[in-house]
């Protein structure tokens, strides 16, 4: 892993609220580079959130409104925030209840132009 | 024809108690004498009012004289008299069919068939009318699934309701170009959804409450208005991600209504 990606994953990680972040192969599901706390289970969130990405690719792609760019799951105790980095890649958030949304994608665009 | 129908009237003069009534009923029926048909029928009724065949012949002679009302008295005369009788069932079916009571038609086809399967003119009735049945049947849930947003903006392009097994159960869903996507789409949101939840419960997340996708040329908003449907609403890029997140949660309670009712 490159000091410049950990930089990127360090920077969205010191959003208060966020617990992690993944850069994932939506092919594989598999985790490129992670920065996470003690307690997140860093291969199930890739996996699934690679799941989650190729499922809605599909209904992006069918519905004629192009590739998914950003992906929010809210839940009652917690949220994933998806963005896609490359052609393949995308950069995962795994955030607590009520974290600033807005913050958190702003961080994950800004370091996904990095990624890119 | 001409010849048969003098005979016929020749015989009929001789003896007029014969059954040669009902052979001239209806050889003057297929001339399309209607007039002379029903009279020599009616005339043959006052003879033989316990035959069936003869308060067939006399319907059928009114259906193509547009008595229908009329028609259907005769078909009645007949099945009371023979509550087998296939003309008369078939007769009452098509009646049936054509005052748009199906199921009637289909009980009186189905008889019918029961008394001779062999009938290709009841096997095709009975053929058309389920078909008729089925058609109108896809119909009905049609509109039932399309009131559920009647009112919402974009119910017409950009508002699906989902089974869990994704079968559209409201709404629609077009693409650009204005084709109809909405099955082929229910399937990948249903699978999209049923994802969410397993992401949610092995990351120990909770329920989920929405999945939203910034795509390149809108959003898509997915949630769960109750257990087992799912909700998917579709909007331009240009359209605000909280207006949509607004319009996904009035047009949710909308479906849990109507949820609620089917049940």
């Amino acid at each position: 892993m490159t000091d410049r990606l950990q930089e990127v994953l360090d920077r969205v990680t010191r959003v208060r609220g966020v617990r992690g972040v993944l850069l994932v192969g939506v092919d594989d599901g598999l985790v490129v580079a992670d920065a996470v706390m003690e307690g997140v289970r860093a291969n199930a969130v890739a996996a699934l959130a690679a799941s989650l990405v190729q499922r809605m690719a599909r209904a992006t792609g069918t519905s004629g409104i192009g590739q998914p760019g950003f992906l929010h799951l809210e839940a009652e105790r917690g949220a994933l925030l998806m963005l896609a980095v490359r052609e393949r890649l995308v950069l995962v958030a795994v955030a607590e209840p009520g974290v600033n949304v807005g913050l958190v994608r702003l961080e994950l665009l800004r370091g996904g132009a990095e990624v890119r | 024809m001409a010849d048969d129908i003098r005979s016929l009237t020749a015989e009929l003069a001789r003896d007029p108690d014969s059954l040669a009534f009902l052979r001239l009923g209806e050889a003057l029926r297929a001339a399309d004498q209607l007039d002379a048909a029903v009279r020599v029928v009616q005339t043959g009724l006052e003879r033989h009012g316990g035959h069936a065949d003869a308060h067939d012949l006399h319907a059928r002679i009114l259906i193509d004289a547009g008595n229908g009302a009329a028609a259907g008295d005769a078909w009645a005369r007949a099945l009371a008299l023979a509550p087998r009788h296939v003309g008369a069932l078939k007769g009452l079916a098509f009646l049936a069919f054509q005052e748009g009571d199906l199921d009637t038609a289909l009980d009186r086809l189905e008889t019918a068939l029961s008394e001779n399967p062999t009938d290709p003119s009841v096997v095709q009735a009975l053929h058309a009318v389920r078909e008729e049945a089925a058609r109108l049947e896809a119909e009905i849930r049609l509109r039932a699934g399309a009131d559920i947003f009647a009112g919402f903006e974009g119910a017409d392009h950009g508002l699906l309701l989902v089974s869990e097994r994704g079968l559209v159960l409201g709404g629609a869903l077009r693409d650009p170009s204005d084709e109809d996507v909405a099955e082929e789409v229910a399937g990948y949101v249903a699978g999209a959804a049923r994802e969410a939840t397993r992401a949610a419960r092995l990351l120990e997340l909770g329920d989920w409450r929405s999945l939203v996708v910034e795509a390149a040329d809108g959003h898509l908003h997915v949630s769960l208005p109750t257990s087992d449907t799912v909700l998917l609403v579709k909007r331009e890029r240009a359209i605000p991600a909280g207006r949509v997140g607004l319009l996904a949660r009035r047009a949710a309670t909308a479906a849990r209504v109507w949820v609620e009712a089917q049940r």
